[in-house]
């Protein structure tokens, strides 16, 4: 425990220790699969929300996509269990954040770079991770977590790529 | 008999608050946190990670051998290795200039950070960006390197799935041993009330 954390808003409750949370997440995970058959997820309800929006505004267009089109072909994918995760994901935080107070509405990163430099590099990191986790067919928790749980081979190679290029990144850019 | 099939609403939102929650309550709302991992000065990303595979794998493997749940019957990311390498690296580049993850972006924006929600529009950009050039180039990048034998260690390289098991159970203690050696050299672990006040 840091010297702020005795000092600081008592408030303010600590993150759970490392393994503890570790366990909760693995249980959950465990839950996922023998609930849904798959594991958990987060840039599949992006592209859900994509490709449903899509056929909103552009139905000609988004139907006849070649990534998007076999997605909408039986109507559109909001309402998919991706969908409804995500937002239990946003609810699940809110309320974590708001009993541990810990919720508190900032630009993170405007202070340390700069707002217009923060804007941009979270921009942009999104811009890539949204488009990263299209070409390996999910993100660190689809493809790295649930994948790696599922002992699938693919999920180590995108993990080992993962933190390599990251730690490598980190050292480039300072993005927060 | 398990898995039950769930994919409905109900199922959804469970599975997604339980997430949510113990994504906030570990500290991956925070970017500070989370890209201390990178910086090798707080090791919470590797360690919670670490262990929630561990124990979910080791869960599926013990139903499994109680034979509660069917066999194959859980979905594996196809072993596309070029796709899950590519797709890796431009994650992990995201994340260390972004700050979040898809996933970890989510408990960002609702722990009140702004920078999450730009974060999330950058995804949706991506999302979009990919579908927009997906032909020829994409689609082989996706289908190259991929194992037609199968998708885990023991189809492919019939290693036992225990092996397997023990191997991820040493690389866990490794994960904890190292890790907490490098927090202790470093500037320390980012703490919750550090968090909340945002990088500075």
């Amino acid at each position: 425990m840091s010297t702020s954390e005795k000092h600081g808003n008592p408030e303010i409750k600590p993150f759970w220790p490392p393994l503890a949370a570790g366990i909760a997440l693995g249980l959950v995970l465990l839950l996922t699969f023998v609930l849904s058959a798959h594991g958990l997820g987060a840039s599949g309800a992006a592209t859900d929300v994509v490709a449903g929006v899509g056929l909103q505004l552009a139905p000609e267009a988004t139907k006849a996509n070649g990534y998007l089109g076999p997605m909408v072909a039986d109507g559109s994918p909001i309402g998919s269990w991706m969908t409804w995760e995500i937002l239990g994901v946003a609810i699940g935080a809110l309320v974590a954040a708001f009993t541990a107070g810990r919720f508190r509405v900032q630009l993170d990163g405007a202070r340390s770079v700069g707002t217009p430099k923060r804007l941009i590099a979270t921009l942009t990191g999104g811009f890539l991770a949204g488009f990263g986790a299209r070409i390996a067919g999910g993100c660190t928790s689809g493809v790295g977590l649930s994948g790696s749980a599922a002992l699938g081979i693919s999920a180590f190679v995108f993990l080992a790529l993962f933190f390599a290029t990251g730690m490598l990144v980190n050292r480039l850019v300072k993005g927060v | 008999m398990f898995p039950l099939n769930e994919t409905g609403m109900l199922s959804g939102l469970l599975c997604g608050i339980l997430f949510g929650y113990v994504l906030e309550n570990a500290g991956f709302g925070s970017p500070v946190k989370l890209s201390a991992q990178f910086k090798l000065t707080d090791w919470a990303v590797f360690k919670v990670m670490f262990t929630a595979l561990v124990v979910a794998a080791v869960g599926l493997w013990l139903l499994r051998f109680a034979g509660l749940l069917r066999p194959d019957s859980i979905a594996v990311p196809q072993a596309a290795l070029m796709a899950a390498a590519a797709g890796g690296a431009l994650v992990g580049a995201g994340f260390a200039v972004g700050g979040y993850c898809p996933g970890t972006s989510v408990a960002g924006l609702f722990s009140g950070r702004l920078d999450a929600l730009v974060f999330i529009v950058g995804v949706l950009l991506g999302t979009t960006g990919f579908a927009v050039f997906y032909g020829t180039a994409l689609r082989s990048l996706k289908s190259a390197w991929l194992i037609a034998e199968g998708d885990t260690f023991t189809d492919v390289y019939a290693v036992p799935e225990p092996v397997v098991l023990a191997i991820l159970g040493v690389a866990l203690i490794a994960v904890f041993y190292f890790g907490s050696w490098f927090e202790r050299r470093g500037s320390g672990t980012v703490s919750a009330q550090q968090a909340v006040e945002g990088a500075r």
